[in-house]
């Protein structure tokens, strides 16, 4: 990490991410993911892939999450991903990718343009307050966009009893507030 | 006389059941002999308790109505509570204020509709028949002054010649400003519903997804069939039910399954059902719709029979419901018979009748009669009989068939009509010969047969089918894709048919979901056929009712066909059959039958109205869900939130964003002192300003200049590595959709910054682009808007001031006006560089990662501090690009061309964009058509007002001679006086040229010049400092 005299703020929380806990659940605001978002350039897809495949990045198919090591993945869109690495050895993410991928692929960073979110505990009655996920069906490894509170959220099934959330930063007090509010509901 | 009425209501020691509820001098005439009072009853209840029934008598409840205290039982409704102590009188009906009891025992109920609870909770028109009982339950009576018993407005009812069907259109047409000043409000006040508290609602409300193999809808014989063999094969089932307890019909009848009670089978099945993990049981849910792909709306009420909810606790959720097949099991709802004055409190349905005495042990009366076309109907008869109650007679509308044991079974006879104005007193009946005889009675049961519980089946424009054998319409088979029928709902009405059509529907179900079918165990129940000879109403003088809740009388639907309104949608329009909060679910079918007699046509000729959701009311909170107050929307809240709301900034909405609209300081008494400060302070010294809200698009790939140049009106593909460009981007019709600015990162890669409210709809726009008319080119896009934090630095001293912030040369040789890079900041933080100046001065836009926007924008605060470094908000923004003459939203109102903004020239015709074309037409490219100016008063104290029309003098202010308008208005500190943008007729040839601002609205008129638009360093020399 570089040396610079500016210090990180949570999205949440003051100086140290917010943790919540509401009956069962725990929800954890977590800074230690950066993430870039690759998209390969047209016709390279099979570049991409190869190269990917040799740097040990997962690029899953749609509606699936693969971690790999260091590196995680989950499906975007048709030919574009999201790569998740350690933000302490990847904290510039973007152009550590775009070394691996060089100009097969555009690379954008996007570890700030999301607040994170790890909700821990029994997940369905209180995500069923808030998204039309089908949990039962959106087993671990899953991983899809969904509104929650009116928002475009990343989710992520990391094992039965936790749930990643993605959401909008700017937003990630109203989410929370929804989180919160929906946990209260359920439990 | 009302005193004494409420009194007797309590019927302590009252014998004669028949009298209560009415203190005029009792009629001979109905005072039979042989009235037996108090047979059989509970003696330490309440008077009218029967025993039996799945009430909690261990546990007494007290309620009140109308202020009077009572007691119930847990498991009673409002409704079952209030007969058990002998109240029968619970509300006025809608136009007439005709006294009315309860007509039924479920969510069908037309007249015992209350005010439940007080104060915030108050809640209208809630059905007495399905409020479930509770501790402190407190309901009042509506529509009706000054009470229950004495109204006021009864004067209505005498007035009834001149309340026809229509009598508003008729009567209130003349004259037309009336209608909103006097007749709609005094016809509002005297007809009408229950009254709203007008308070906030307290509650809170969830929206909910769930999602099944299959939902039942129901949870009577078949329901309960159905969900069994599902559940058994293993498919994801979902059983709603609106009552509290599940069983549906069994809970209401005396009749066995598998040689034990109904209501124990029931739960027997229920309690297989709880055990099983794939089965989900949800009671007091209502599915209200059947929508789209399977779709079904549903409202939970979690805590309406909680005196309020738990604290975070939602009052009820509003579920939408997944669901791949589904199976309705809703039963069948009975129907009455019109006939002379039938709509008297004591005259109830038959089944709701046996539904009281059985569920509730409640006796709906003490000397009850009854009124049938059918043999359910007998049903009442008998179970009444063996519970004690005093069945004075049956009249039987057939003249055929056996009669029953034991009680006066008068064949081939009709009920003509019915006396006792606040209580049923007795009735009179016409026997096959035509004799007329009056039979002593408090309680009429009334059975014309069972409708189906078509409604949901036919929630996507499927209409009923007529099936003659029930006499009813049954689901259409083009109903709903995925949505099975079972039971009396289907019209199979007994309860073996149940049983069997509930197994069988679920083993399509399930087969369908490729899962193994189960071999059906029906349990022995009873098959009776269904025996009916159709009777709707009974011709005579007098008013008949069709329609309860709505007052609506043979007599209406006669003269609906009088004048012409004969299609069914224009009977229920022209009487309001139908409508409000029961649907006509008792009505319906009587109306139509009525008119079809009228026409001459068959009911099925006469067909139904459509079916809409929702099935029952649906509260607006239920709605609303969490969507209220200050979480209607999400806020956005920008990097830099935190530290202004410490800096005690004002912020204003902008879309979702919060944004700072000014930083008051410690003196400063008006916005206006702030405002110009800021703006003052930033032409002087340096200004910061949050713009992280500005949409911000990557744009990367080997076609990204080739894609920006058919997005944008200008040319980008030119724009050299290191540069920004202003753009302007056309929709297909040649009008401005948005601006901003777009800096090229690289060979490949270019960042766009959109306007903040335009940041979604560009980006969907360009989304639309790449993947449908341009899916050759080579392009990637995704948003960043949210990852950077980004501020507008801004004033002489910017560049000082950034000096210390950013890590690289900045100098304007280094890095001149238009540049861009990546840079560092305070020792290694990678950022990113902009020199862009909306304010007109030398300024930049410097961003961040997100996450350190609050720390950076303290560091160039505390860095800044000897370059009279301040923060400025939007207030100071649109002063600073007003001065300026650059456009913002007020400009860009998708009615402007580029031309119209002074900026045609930016549209290149040397290539092909979006918009390029037809921003040619001619219209459009008027060479004097509207043209951005700028606008000052000539008198420098004379205020102006935006959306003021420009009017040329000596001319009067109509559109004909408009010749413009002003777009923005503010007040600029730089000049001391207003100023405003504005779009002028040939603005650019009259400069110098005085007009009229002229606002009809405001009442204002303020001579002004034309002058340029760039009211502050026109030659754009700050800029390049």
């Amino acid at each position: 990490m570089c040396e610079h005299r500016l210090r990180a703020r949570p999205a949440l929380g003051i100086d140290q991410p917010d943790v919540v806990a509401v009956g069962p659940v725990r929800i954890a605001e977590s800074m230690g993911t950066a993430l870039g978002s690759l998209a390969s350039r047209r016709g390279r897809d099979d570049e991409v892939r190869r190269i990917a495949a040799d740097a040990g990045i997962p690029l899953p198919a749609p509606g699936q999450m693969v971690r790999q090591g260091d590196w995680a993945g989950f499906w975007l869109a048709p030919s574009q991903w999201m790569i998740e690495g350690p933000q302490d050895t990847y904290e510039d993410i973007a152009a550590v990718l775009k070394t691996i991928f060089g100009e097969s692929a555009s690379v954008t960073e996007q570890t700030d343009a999301w607040v994170r979110l790890e909700v821990t505990g029994p997940l369905r009655p209180m995500f069923e307050r808030l998204c039309n996920l089908d949990l039962v069906r959106f087993v671990p490894g899953s991983a899809t966009r969904t509104i929650i509170e009116h928002l475009g959220c990343y989710v992520l099934r990391q094992a039965d009893d936790r749930i990643t959330l993605l959401g909008p930063r700017s937003s990630a007090a109203s989410l929370h507030h929804a989180l919160i509010s929906a946990a209260r509901s359920a439990f | 006389m009302n005193a004494r009425v409420s009194g007797t209501f309590a019927g302590q020691g009252e014998l004669f059941g028949f009298v209560k509820g009415d203190t005029r001098p009792h009629d001979p005439r109905y005072s039979g002999d042989g009235v037996r009072a108090g047979q059989g009853r509970d003696a330490t209840s309440t008077p009218e308790r029967l025993p039996g029934g799945l009430i909690d008598r261990s546990r007494s409840l007290e309620f009140a109505f109308d202020g009077r205290s009572y007691r119930g039982h847990p498991g009673d409704t409002l409704a079952s509570a209030l007969l058990a102590n002998g109240v029968r009188l619970m509300g006025r009906s809608f136009k007439y204020h005709r006294p009315r009891g309860v007509l039924t025992a479920g969510s069908e109920e037309p007249n015992a509709l209350v005010e439940l609870r007080s104060g915030a909770r108050q809640e209208p028109n809630s059905r007495a028949t399905v409020v479930e009982l509770f501790h402190g339950l407190e309901a009042c009576s509506q529509n009706r002054w000054p009470s229950l018993a004495f109204d006021v407005m009864g004067i209505n009812d005498l007035l009834s010649p001149f309340l026809t069907a229509g009598f508003y259109y008729k009567t209130f047409m003349w004259p037309a400003a009336f209608w909103e000043t006097l007749y709609e409000p005094v016809i509002r006040r005297a007809a009408g519903l229950g009254s709203l508290s007008r308070a906030e609602d307290p509650d809170c409300y969830d929206k909910g997804f769930l999602h099944a193999d299959l939902l039942v809808i129901g949870s009577g014989p078949a329901g309960l069939m159905a969900a069994r063999t599902a559940g058994r094969a293993g498919a994801r089932v979902i059983l709603m039910d609106e009552d509290f307890v599940l069983g549906g019909r069994l809970n209401a009848e005396t009749l066995s399954v598998g040689g034990q009670m109904g209501s124990a089978w029931a739960q027997s099945v229920v309690a297989e059902l709880s055990a099983l993990p794939n089965v989900r049981l949800m009671t007091r849910t209502t599915v209200f719709g059947v929508f789209d792909h399977g779709i079904y709306g549903a409202v939970e009420r979690v805590a309406d029979h909680l005196p309020a909810p738990e604290a975070g606790k939602p009052r009820q959720i509003l579920w939408r419901v997944y669901a791949r097949q589904a199976i309705l099991a809703a039963g069948a709802v009975e129907r009455p018979i019109a006939f002379r004055n039938n709509d008297r409190p004591g005259i109830m349905l038959a089944g709701a009748v046996r539904t009281y005495a059985n569920r509730w042990g409640v006796a709906a009366g003490r000397r009850v009669a009854l009124f049938v076309n059918n043999d359910d109907g007998l049903r009442t008869a008998r179970d009444l009989d063996a519970a004690g109650v005093d069945v004075a007679a049956v009249i039987d509308a057939r003249a055929e068939g056996d009669r029953l044991p034991g009680i006066r079974h008068i064949k081939g006879a009709v009920v003509t009509d019915a006396a006792g104005r606040l209580g049923l007193r007795g009735v009179t009946f016409r026997d096959g010969r035509g004799r007329e005889d009056r039979i002593a009675c408090d309680c009429l049961a009334v059975s014309s047969g069972w409708n189906p519980a078509v409604a949901l089946t036919s929630h996507q424009s499927a209409r009923p089918v007529w099936d003659e054998s029930i006499a009813a319409f049954v689901p259409s088979p083009n109903g709903p894709k995925g949505l099975k029928v079972a039971g009396a709902a289907a019209g199979v009405m007994s309860t073996h048919g149940a049983l069997a059509t509930g197994a069988a529907r679920a083993n399509d179900v399930l087969e369908e979901l490729g899962l193994p079918t189960q071999k059906p165990e029906l349990p022995e129940a009873e098959d009776a056929p269904v025996r009916l000879s159709p009777l709707w109403h009974v011709s005579g003088a007098g008013r008949a009712w069709v329609d309860l809740q709505n007052d609506v009388t043979v007599k209406d639907v006669r003269l609906a066909h009088q004048e012409n309104f004969r299609s069914v949608e224009h009977l229920k329009r022209y009487t309001t059959l139908g409508m409000a909060t029961d649907q006509g679910k008792t009505s319906n079918m009587l109306g139509l039958a009525v008119m079809a007699e009228l026409t001459g046509k068959s009911i099925p000729e006469t067909g139904t109205t459509m079916f809409r959701p929702p099935y029952t009311p649906v509260a607006m909170g239920a709605l609303a869900g969490r969507s209220r107050g200050e979480d209607f929307k999400p806020r956005r809240l920008t990097p830099s939130h935190r530290w202004a709301a410490e800096q005690g900034a004002i912020f204003v909405e902008a879309g979702l964003w919060m944004r700072a609209q000014w930083f008051p300081r410690p003196g400063e008494t008006t916005w206006r002192q702030s405002v110009d400060r800021e703006v003052l302070g930033t032409r002087k010294g340096v200004g910061i300003c949050d713009v992280t809200t500005l949409g911000k698009i990557d744009i990367q790939g080997t076609d990204a200049g080739v894609f920006l140049d058919r997005v944008y009106a200008n040319t980008f593909s030119t724009l050299p590595v290191g540069k920004v460009r202003y753009g302007i981007m056309l929709r297909e019709d040649g009008i401005v959709i948005d601006d901003g600015t777009t800096a090229r990162l690289g060979e490949h890669e270019y960042i766009m910054t959109t306007t903040t409210a335009n940041a979604v709809p560009v980006f969907r726009h360009l989304e639309f682009c790449r993947q449908c008319l341009w899916p050759d080119l080579d392009i990637q896009l995704i948003s960043t808007t949210e990852a950077w934090a980004q501020f507008s630095v801004a004033g002489p001293n910017a560049r000082r001031l950034l000096q210390r912030i950013v890590d690289q040369d900045i100098s304007d040789a280094a890095f001149p006006y238009m540049a861009c890079a990546n840079v560092t900041v305070c020792g290694g933080l990678r950022g990113r560089l902009f020199r862009i100046s909306f304010s007109g001065e030398l300024a930049y836009e410097v961003a961040v990662p997100a996450r350190y926007g609050d720390a950076l924008v303290r560091e160039m605060m505390a860095q800044g501090q000897d370059l009279g470094v301040m923060p400025y908000g939007t207030e100071a923004l649109g002063v600073l690009r007003v001065e300026k003459g650059h456009i913002a939203g007020n400009e860009l109102n998708g009615q402007t061309t580029a031309l119209n903004l002074g900026l045609g020239k930016m549209v290149s015709k040397k290539k092909d964009a979006i918009g390029m074309v037809l921003s040619q037409r001619e219209e459009l490219a008027r060479a004097d058509g509207l043209r951005l100016v700028g606008i000052r008063p000539v008198d420098p104290k004379a205020v102006l007002e935006a959306g003021s029309h420009l009017i040329a003098a000596g001319r009067d202010p109509v559109a004909a001679n408009d010749d413009g308008w002003l777009t923005s208005v503010v007040h600029s500190p730089h000049l001391g006086h207003q100023i405003a943008l504005a779009y002028l007729r040939n603005g650019a040839s009259r400069l110098g040229e005085r007009l009229r601002a002229v606002n009809l609205l405001a009442k204002t008129e303020v001579e002004v010049e034309i002058v340029s638009p760039h009211f502050v360093d026109p030659e754009g020399e700050r800029l390049r400092v």
